[in-house]
């Protein structure tokens, strides 16, 4: 039994998605570990951000189950959980592809916007604030150090009063992780976090990544493209082809399977016959 | 078309063929709405030709155009340029000065000429306006050019606040000490219009410049108020205080219940469900006449009480008797004032204050992207209806204000010219900014409502020229051109609502608004 | 059952007018977004066009119907289409790359403005017209209930389903019907691989303001008196019905229209007239809940 298996913090069984007649993901199950890193790879189309999709509740799988388990023994099944209550109660927190900030906003106030149902509730569902009541005043305080706490981990107190759309590309992309931080999630999902970043903010991005998983003990689920990545990070890789699972293993296994190799690289005409055997198809 | 840097000649060819293009088009327009008009006979509709009309319109839009292309667009130095360019802190060179002592002093000729000679409002008209519009451009150079640091905004603000609360009582007092005639109850009437105008702006604002929902149908939380208070006071004999938070709650309610279904639409489905609601709403208090009375609408709504004191000009225990000062029906009207001036800040300041709360701060992180916020686990649908219910809210106010100060009120105040105007004060003064809207409102209304009286136009269309016509015109055409000339609103930059070190205005490009 | 074939005879000849501005409206919906609420005083204008054309022609002694309805239909279609051109440019061009809502307030700043220009230019009272298309037929009779198609309905119906064939030959056909659709998908992409964007949707706006221009003519002829007010109340109704269908779609813009006319004249005829309004508005609600981007309309699919 693998380390991710024995005690999983998110289980997808049977998951399949399907658009009209096209079926993008088709009956894939894998878990996610506690402490790990994992990553899901696989070529352009492969049905991943599909996946994270379901998990993070923008999508409704047509069929199969998403289980997350607390440390404290709650389960949530999120497949049945409105998108927000996914973030709110199962506490699992994502990131987009395509950057989506709140660019008219500054680059603290986006990290204000992640906590807000801590500050909510403190602010007596906003009448406790206009009366005065209660102790929003120190709530708010609280948010904003840990807002300021996010931002020196992820380099940015210095711009945090500038508009995030005015934030350089690779700087978006580490706000995007400290908002999604900001929400205090149990998992972490990055849809592509080093898309269109160049070697020394990717080496950046791996190191904001590893200390979430170290030192905030913190999951991590992650698409990504970039084999450096996530050869070099993950603990765990989940390899998708055409919507199903091929591989599910370590990152030395996954390096190593004809399948993956398949998949990704392709294969020379006069070698396919080979492969195929491999593969067993 | 010529390129700037081209002399006169060789873009007087291309600037007169393009004229003549906008000429045609013009009379293409113009041809039969204009040059023929309908009259009624007894043998039924007989056409009129009116070729004058038509030639001057044609010739206006091809001179016009012409005198655009060539002093203005494509120009090397356009004339247009020193008259910006007082309303900013670039220096002036030679012939920006010549170019304004040309105009000042055409001005001053026209004036003078129509003082001693003609003797036309119109002329006078003209001149003032172009004296006043340097005026104060100036008079801005020069403070500007001495006190280059002064916090500007700041200073208008609490200049204008500190004018709205001192206005009609300086204005009465001086009015009551010196007798100089000015009209001032038309003025607080304006300034009660004005104001009402800004609180609803106000209201909106929260709707769709902070949550960046398209609501068409404002108006009908206005009626929703008006009615709740009209009804309560005509039936149970109810006071203006009572009803006021009643009316507010109540057209609260119907935001919400309004909201509910509708809120998950997207951007332009929600606008029309929303205006087909403020449609609705009207028709329903025109034809549900056993509680309403339909078209005849609702009348002998009672006026706010000072603390249970009434304006009224006899009997014990009204306001001038409880003061002992002499009746005046003024005194009302002052009191009325306040009334929607204070409604007006207390919407304001809610606003404010509440944008400064983690609810308002979700609003706007909904206009900005509301895929991510869902991300962040905020309930979108709640926080849409509370921003609708807040907005509705203020317009439930706002709605018993307006038929305690009319006494009477009908569906016809409440049709959805009334929601577009509220909304083009919210747009034209820069989405989400309050003080814009305050600015839009008072250039709007108040300048619509200053043509009624602008008798120098009679003079220039002849007798039968009445302004109240042309007003909606020139109303709609101001809409278009402020739209055109500032597609962001008068202000169009956002203040942060929480600051770690320097707050710095976000420019209005990066702004969304709110198109999910 | 007489009754009831006759309201919905009534009740498809008021669908195809609204149908016919909807068209309007979803074209200028589809290629850039935005609800052209000028539309509906372009349709309006396209009536008083007609109107003038009308008297015009009986002074000058033309008394053929055949004839003059051509001419008319001709012109109107023609000067409407340089009003639509005109709106476009003046309110909407200057706007093309901004601000979402920017063009929203000159919209309904330039139906204030269409409105009030042809209350000052036109005068504020009722115009009537005399009927010019007559008679009908009997289709048969129940009782003493006699129903009754009209030749006027008959125009209506035939001119809308001509126009309706045309014009879809001219989206799925043509360069232009190629060009507007490339501009919906993308417009950047369109002007890249050489689609004149500016005139594309110049070009909607004519289209859009000619058919406007056919439904400003029927509806005078159907009943006989316009007003400077009229364009409002079908404009809305007909935006109503683009929506219903699901704005973009242009079956969805016809089938909306019909769909809008039947509810209001049904409404009216079982149960109260006062209320024909609220009934068509609260079905679109109540559609809209259900489906969220209409009857015709293409899901839209989250982007995330």
């Amino acid at each position: 039994m693998r380390s991710w298996e024995e005690d999983p913090l998110l289980r997808a069984e049977h998951l399949t998605m399907r658009f009209g007649g096209l079926t993008a993901v088709d009956d894939v199950s894998f878990a996610v570990g506690r402490h790990d890193i994992t990553a899901l790879i696989g070529p352009n189309g492969a049905g991943k951000t599909t996946v994270f999709n379901c998990i993070t509740g923008f999508y409704k799988p047509t069929e199969g189950m998403i289980e997350l388990r607390q440390p404290d023994g709650q389960i949530f099944r999120l497949e049945q959980l409105d998108d927000h209550d996914i973030n709110a109660r199962a506490r699992v927190a994502r990131t987009f592809q395509n950057i989506r900030l709140f660019q008219g906003m500054t680059v603290l106030e986006n990290l204000m916007v992640a906590q807000h149902n801590v500050l909510m509730r403190a602010s007596g569902l906003t009448v406790g604030a206009i009366l005065g009541l209660g102790g929003f005043r120190q709530a708010e305080k609280d948010a904003v150090d840990f807002a300021r706490y996010w931002l020196d981990r992820v380099n940015l107190t210095a711009r945090a009063d500038e508009p995030a759309g005015e934030l350089p590309y690779g700087d978006q992309r580490r706000l995007e992780i400290a908002r999604a931080m900001c929400t205090r999630p149990l998992l972490l999902c990055l849809d592509e976090p080093a898309a269109g970043l160049n070697a020394r903010e990717s080496d950046a991005l791996n190191e904001l990544l590893y200390s979430i998983r170290k030192q905030d003990d913190i999951a991590i689920l992650l698409i990504e493209h970039d084999m450096s990545v996530v050869m070099r990070i993950s603990d765990h890789v989940v390899v998708l082809d055409y919507g199903r699972l091929i591989a599910d293993g370590t990152t030395a296994e996954a390096r190593n399977d004809p399948r993956v190799i398949a998949a990704y690289l392709g294969v020379p005409d006069e070698e396919l016959p080979v492969v195929e055997r491999e593969v067993g198809l | 078309m010529a390129e700037p840097g081209t002399s006169f000649g060789q873009r007087l060819g291309p600037a007169l063929l393009d004229s003549l293009l906008a000429a045609i088009i013009a009379f293409a327009l113009f041809s039969l709405l204009l040059g023929l008009r309908m009259v009624d006979k007894v043998t039924g509709l007989t056409l009129q030709p009116r070729p004058v009309l038509l030639a001057v319109a044609v010739g206006i839009v091809f001179c016009g155009r012409l005198l655009l292309n060539l002093f203005v667009w494509h120009a090397e130095y356009p004339l247009t340029a020193p008259f910006a360019k007082l309303f900013t802190r670039a220096p002036f060179e030679r012939r920006d000065l010549i170019v304004l002592g040309a105009t000042l002093l055409v001005a001053t000729l026209m004036f003078l000429f129509s003082l001693v000679i003609i003797d036309s409002a119109a002329f006078e008209l003209v001149a003032a306006s172009v004296f006043i519009f340097l005026g104060i451009g100036l008079v801005r150079r020069i403070i500007v050019q001495f006190f280059p640091d002064l916090p500007y905004g700041r200073i208008f603000t609490v200049g204008g606040i500190a004018f709205a609360v001192l206005f009609p009582i300086c204005a009465y007092l001086l009015e009551k000490t010196f007798r100089l005639g000015l009209p001032l109850r038309y003025l607080l009437d304006l300034s009660i219009l004005v104001l009402t105008y800004v609180m609803l702006g106000w209201g909106l604002n929260v709707v769709v410049g902070l949550a960046g929902l398209l609501d068409l149908g404002y108006v009908a939380f206005y009626a929703v108020g008006a009615y709740t208070f009209a009804l309560l006071a005509t039936h149970f004999g109810l006071g203006f205080w009572i009803c006021l938070p009643i009316a507010g709650a109540a057209a609260a309610l119907w935001g919400i219940i309004l909201g509910f279904p509708v809120l998950r639409l997207r951007g332009d489905y929600l606008a029309i469900v929303t205006l087909a609601f403020g449609e609705i709403v009207r028709i329903v208090l025109l034809n549900w006449t056993e509680v309403t009375n339909g078209p005849n609408g609702v009348s002998g709504i009672p006026k706010p009480t000072f603390f249970g004191l009434p304006f009224a000009p006899s009997g014990d225990g009204t306001f001038s008797s409880f003061f002992g000062l002499k009746y005046d029906p003024l005194q009302g009207i002052i009191f009325l004032y306040y009334v929607i001036l204070a409604l007006a800040f207390i919407t304001n300041l809610v606003t404010l204050k509440l944008r400064r709360l983690p609810i308002g701060r979700a609003w706007e992180a909904l206009r900005e992207d509301q895929i991510a916020c869902r991300s962040l686990g905020i309930n979108t649908t709640i926080t849409k209806l509370t921003a609708f219910a807040i907005g509705a809210m203020f317009g439930g106010l706002a709605g018993s204000f307006f038929a305690t100060r009319q006494g009477f009120i009908s569906p016809e105040s409440f049709t959805f010219i009334e929601s577009a105007i509220i909304l083009a004060i919210v747009v034209l003064g820069g989405m989400g900014s309050q003080l814009g809207v305050a600015i839009a409102a008072i250039v709007m209304v108040g300048g619509f409502e200053a043509l009624r009286h602008t008798e120098g136009l009679q003079s220039i269309f002849g007798e039968g020229f009445d302004p109240a016509l042309y007003r909606m015109l020139l109303f709609g055409i101001a809409m278009v051109g402020i739209m055109v000339w500032r597609p962001r609103g008068i202000i169009g930059s956002r203040s942060p609502s929480i600051v770690l070190d320097e707050a710095r205005p976000i420019g209005g490009g990066l702004v969304r608004e709110g198109r999910a | 059952m007489a009754y009831f074939l006759q309201q919905l005879i009534n009740g498809i000849a008021l669908g195809s007018i609204y149908g016919l501005i909807a068209i309007g409206y979803t074209m200028v919906y589809g290629i850039i977004g935005m609800i052209n609420f000028a539309h509906g005083d372009i349709f309006m204008v396209g009536a008083f066009i007609a109107l003038i054309l009308f008297l015009a022609l009986l002074s000058l002694g033309v008394t053929m119907i055949p004839l003059a309805l051509l001419i008319v239909l001709l012109l109107a279609m023609v000067l409407t289409a340089v009003w639509g051109w005109t709106v476009e440019r003046i309110a909407y061009r200057p706007l093309r790359e901004s601000f979402r809502l920017a063009p929203l307030i000159t919209a309904i700043g330039m139906s204030i403005v269409l409105q009030n220009f042809i209350q000052v230019a036109q005068g504020a009272r009722v115009k009537p017209l005399q009927p010019v298309v007559t008679g009908g037929y009997t289709l048969f009779t129940e009782g003493d209930f006699a129903v009754n198609l009209s030749n006027i309905q008959i125009l209506i119906v035939v001119t809308t389903l001509v126009l309706m064939t045309v014009f879809w030959l001219i989206i799925t056909r043509t360069a232009l019907g190629r060009s507007q659709r490339a501009c919906e998908q993308d417009r950047l992409m369109a002007a890249l691989s050489g689609v004149n964007v500016d005139r594309t949707i110049s070009l909607t706006f004519v289209l859009g303001a000619a058919l406007a221009a056919v439904a400003g003519l029927l509806y005078l002829l159907y009943y006989g008196v316009i007003d400077f007010y009229i364009g409002f109340v079908a404009g809305i109704k007909a935006f109503t019905a683009a929506v219903f269908g699901g704005i973009g779609s242009l079956p969805g813009a016809m089938l909306g229209g019909l769909i809008i006319g039947l509810i209001e004249t049904f409404w009216s005829a079982y149960f109260t007239i006062e209320y024909k309004d609220v009934a068509a508005f609260s079905m679109l609600a109540i559609v809209l809940i259900f489906f969220p981007t209409g009857l015709l309309g293409r899901p839209e699919v989250e982007k995330v």
